[in-house]
């Protein structure tokens, strides 16, 4: 294959990775990662230094617009990114003693996991629990909008909030991933933030977890520009339209492409690792 | 608090536009560099599927500022690509002032543990290379 072959190629998958990853709060990545290299037989490494990129991208575009919208909450993604900058840099390390393909089936599993939790929705009695006095004080409650109006909501156990984004952190740095999967897990299923609130604020802070990663894999050659070029451009134009169609969505269609993104992703995450492919 | 939810909205009115100008210009950037590297290498095989690593030019800092002043197609996206890299990390600069212009101490002390860890590997990245 020709680059002038190659390129376009890479481009219209990278176009629809950014669309569905910006739609559900996944950052895209974990999408063009399995294209490029189930399907175009691009070295993992490569794949990874390109993702990584592609995941700024998404973040920052369409974070500009969530932002904006009031749908992002900038202190929970600030608090947040403590957890999620540390765990990325602890990650890269790692990545440099812990074969992958272990991390990879359980994450994998992890994630199977969560799909299944996620498409069942929240119990409306599970909220036993006052909200949690730390959120309160570190000023994490916030109001959205909705098409019924403004609406006010509470955060609840903050500290295993924090303790899941150590945990996507990691696997970002490690995999050159978003992770806004875990990331939505740790904000909608832990700390019972609205989905849109939760979707929104990830995205916001992927963006800063791959930066804390992007410079050490841009240092090993991993982020190749014949690559890279394609992708982020890809998933910028993606990620940006699917921006658009976010405030318009139902809560429940998302939470189902969701599930389904994350089931798919989770099996392939298995497969790959038990085949040795990552 | 009044003063307070006007300022978290003017912080994150200046967050959303530098956003989408690091955005805009490192996509600017990278789509001219990739349009004369397709034209230049466009008929060149694609060769992806082994892994060598990219050469220093294209992967050290100062080289690849070097490299696109001097209107190398390949430095051009790899430069497009740094600026990429340094939007969310301006974003959190920015948020840092306007806490500090809040006097919100808490998030002052978050906003800088987070911007300390980010300069952290970006030099020892470097270091590596």
């Amino acid at each position: 294959m020709t680059i002038a072959e190659f390129t376009p190629v890479v481009l219209g998958a990278a176009f629809a990775a950014g669309f569905l990853g910006s739609l559900t709060g996944l950052g895209g990545g974990v999408i063009v990662t399995p294209v490029l290299t189930l399907f175009l037989g691009v070295d993992l490494r490569y794949a990874i230094g390109a993702t990584l990129v592609s995941v700024i991208a998404t973040s920052s575009g369409a974070a500009a617009a969530y932002v904006r919208d009031g749908l992002s909450n900038i202190r929970i993604g600030m608090f947040l990114e403590i957890a999620t900058t540390l765990g990325a840099v602890a990650g890269a390390y790692l990545g440099t003693h812990v074969p992958t393909r272990t991390l990879s089936i359980v994450f994998g599993v992890v994630l199977l996991q969560a799909a299944w939790q996620s498409s069942r929705g929240h119990k409306s009695s599970a909220k036993p629990h006052p909200p949690d006095p730390l959120g309160e004080r570190l000023k994490l409650n916030g109001t959205y909008n909705t098409a019924a109006g403004s609406e006010s909501y509470a955060v609840y156990r903050v500290k295993t909030g924090f303790g899941l984004m150590f945990g996507a952190g990691i696997l970002s740095g490690l995999l050159g991933i978003g992770s806004g999967s875990l990331k939505v897990i740790a904000m909608d299923q832990a700390m019972r933030i609205p989905f849109k609130v939760s979707t929104a604020t990830s995205n916001f802070m992927i963006g800063v977890t791959a930066a804390a990663s992007a410079s050490v894999y841009l240092s090993r050659g991993y982020v190749s520009p014949g690559i890279a070029m394609p992708v982020m451009l890809g998933v910028l134009a993606g990620s940006l339209l699917g921006a658009r169609f976010l405030p318009r969505l139902p809560v429940r269609i998302l939470r189902r492409v969701f599930a389904v993104i994350v089931g798919v992703i989770a099996l392939q995450m298995i497969v790959s690792g038990v085949l040795g492919r990552i | 608090m009044k003063t307070h939810k006007v300022t978290d909205k003017s912080i994150e009115s200046m967050i959303s536009i530098l956003l989408r100008i690091g955005v805009l210009v490192s996509g600017s950037v990278v789509l001219i560099g990739g349009i004369c590297y397709l034209i230049l290498h466009g008929g060149q095989p694609e060769s992806h599927h082994i892994f060598r690593g990219t050469p220093a030019i294209d992967r050290i800092v100062p080289e690849i500022v070097q490299g696109a002043i001097g209107l190398r197609a390949r430095s051009i996206i790899q430069f497009g690509l740094l600026l990429l890299i340094a939007t969310p990390i301006l974003r959190v600069a920015f948020s840092l002032v306007g806490f500090a212009i809040e006097r919100d101490r808490t998030y002052v002390v978050i906003t800088s543990i987070v911007l300390a860890v980010l300069l952290f590997s970006l030099i020892s990245g470097t270091i590596q290379g």
